[in-house]
């Protein structure tokens, strides 16, 4: 399934980069903790966090993450924004937590990573 | 549908099923109709005849022609026109009498998103080009902008090919005992915005030298690591250094101070001095230094409270 799919079937707002929105994801993880993201998360992973800061583009470019999603409403700032689309990172957002998401992702066939 | 362009809303796809396109979207947006245009253009005169326009249009394998009188364009003339005026038995009829006098046109410094809105929007199947000042500089088809599109996605996809040759030959291009490529990043204290910036140099600098996926990935993870303790505990920042070499990179970080007291505590998963702002952050959760270890095949930390810490990791290629 690509991200492009999972944004439109659970109503996310796409931020950056909607050129990316063809990636195939294989798989999901989610963490407020940058450093747990950077062991866990694999390449085209989908991340959920409640984490906006600019920080957030950096791991998952690092990660060649599939798309961050970040929950409860929270929009990072416009030099973010700019950051990730300059670096290719999708950031998409929904007014959802964090459980609601993860809980759709997995009914979608979405599978953390173990 | 929530989905929402980009800011700049440029050249975005809207959707999944649209985005195979998205680098041809850009180019579209970034080519200007000069780059593209055909700038030798073969002209009639609105006095020629149809009989001399056919002649015209045949000798140079053209379809149509702009139509000028002392170099100013006043219409267009195709073969469209020509057939019609044959039909009609009109052949000695003048090019001024058949042209469409109402021309489009689209200026040469324009993107080419231009002309494909006006070739779509009206059908034309050529679109004379002129500069600022009025003057014909040149035509365009819709086939002038397809082969334009496909030259600039070979020149890009040619530019990224010899960027990645010319670096990942450096080895062996370069004849020594031992080759090396020394990459040093400075990295500021408590600057959270940057943080990941030389992890990030870093891995792209790989990439170019074609270190494969895997062994990328996890000098991503340590140097990201190494990168977020210099800026969350250093306290005048402090070195991030990569020595390449064929067979192994040795990564080091460096500062000068605080220091850890206990080394052995500080590699214990999830113990983290970090202050709370910092982990509200995201940061900080003990597990940095574990990381490192877990992706390398061999790590190395100095330290002395006062002096500094010295971190070296190994990871072979």
């Amino acid at each position: 399934m690509t991200i492009g799919d999972i944004a439109n079937k659970l109503s996310l707002s796409v931020q950056t980069a909607s050129d990316r929105l063809q990636t195939e994801v294989t798989g999901g993880y989610a963490s407020d903790m940058l450093s747990r993201v950077m062991a866990k998360a694999r390449e085209g992973n989908v991340w959920v966090t409640l984490q906006f800061h600019m920080n957030i583009v950096a791991v998952a470019a690092l990660l060649q993450l599939a798309a961050i999603i970040v929950t409860e409403g929270m929009l990072p700032d416009a030099a973010t924004l700019d950051k990730a689309n300059r670096e290719g990172v999708l950031i998409l957002t929904t007014p959802h937590t964090t459980f609601t998401i993860v809980g759709q992702l997995t009914e979608l066939g979405i599978q953390g990573i173990e | 549908m929530l989905l929402t362009d980009r800011p700049e809303g440029k050249a975005a796809a809207g959707s999944g099923q649209t985005s195979e396109v998205t680098k041809l979207q850009e180019l579209v947006y970034e080519l200007k109709i000069e780059q593209v245009m055909a700038k030798k253009v073969i002209t009639v005169s609105p006095d020629d005849s149809m009989r001399h326009l056919k002649k015209v249009l045949r000798l140079n394998k053209v379809s149509g022609a702009p139509v000028l009188r002392d170099d100013e364009l006043v219409g267009i003339i195709s073969i469209e026109d020509l057939i019609k005026a044959l039909e009609a038995g009109e052949i000695d009829a003048t090019v001024g009498q058949k042209m469409t006098a109402d021309v489009h046109t689209v200026f040469a410094d324009e993107t080419i998103i231009q002309a494909v809105n006006k070739f779509a929007r009206f059908g034309f199947g050529r679109l004379p080009v002129v500069n600022r000042q009025g003057k014909l500089v040149g035509m365009l088809t819709q086939g002038d902008v397809v082969r334009g599109l496909l030259r600039q996605l070979q020149v890009d996809y040619h530019e990224e090919e010899i960027h990645r040759y010319r670096a990942s030959h450096i080895f062996e291009d370069i004849v020594s005992d031992q080759t090396g490529l020394i990459l040093r990043y400075k990295v500021e204290p408590r600057d959270f915005v940057r943080c990941g910036e030389a992890a990030s140099k870093l891995k792209r600098a790989l990439e170019r030298l074609g270190a494969t996926p895997a062994s990328v990935r996890r000098i991503a993870v340590a140097s990201y690591e190494a990168e977020t303790n210099l800026v969350i505990h250093s306290l005048k920042g402090g070195e991030l250094i990569a020595e390449i070499h064929p067979k192994r990179i040795r990564i080091t970080a460096i500062d000068s101070g605080p220091g850890i007291p206990d080394v052995e505590k500080a590699m214990q998963a999830g113990y983290s001095t970090a202050p709370d702002w910092i982990r509200e952050l995201g940061f900080g959760a003990g597990m940095g230094l574990n990381n490192i270890q877990a992706c390398t095949d061999e790590m190395h930390l100095y330290s002395k409270v006062g002096v500094g810490t010295r971190l070296e990791v190994i990871i072979n290629l």
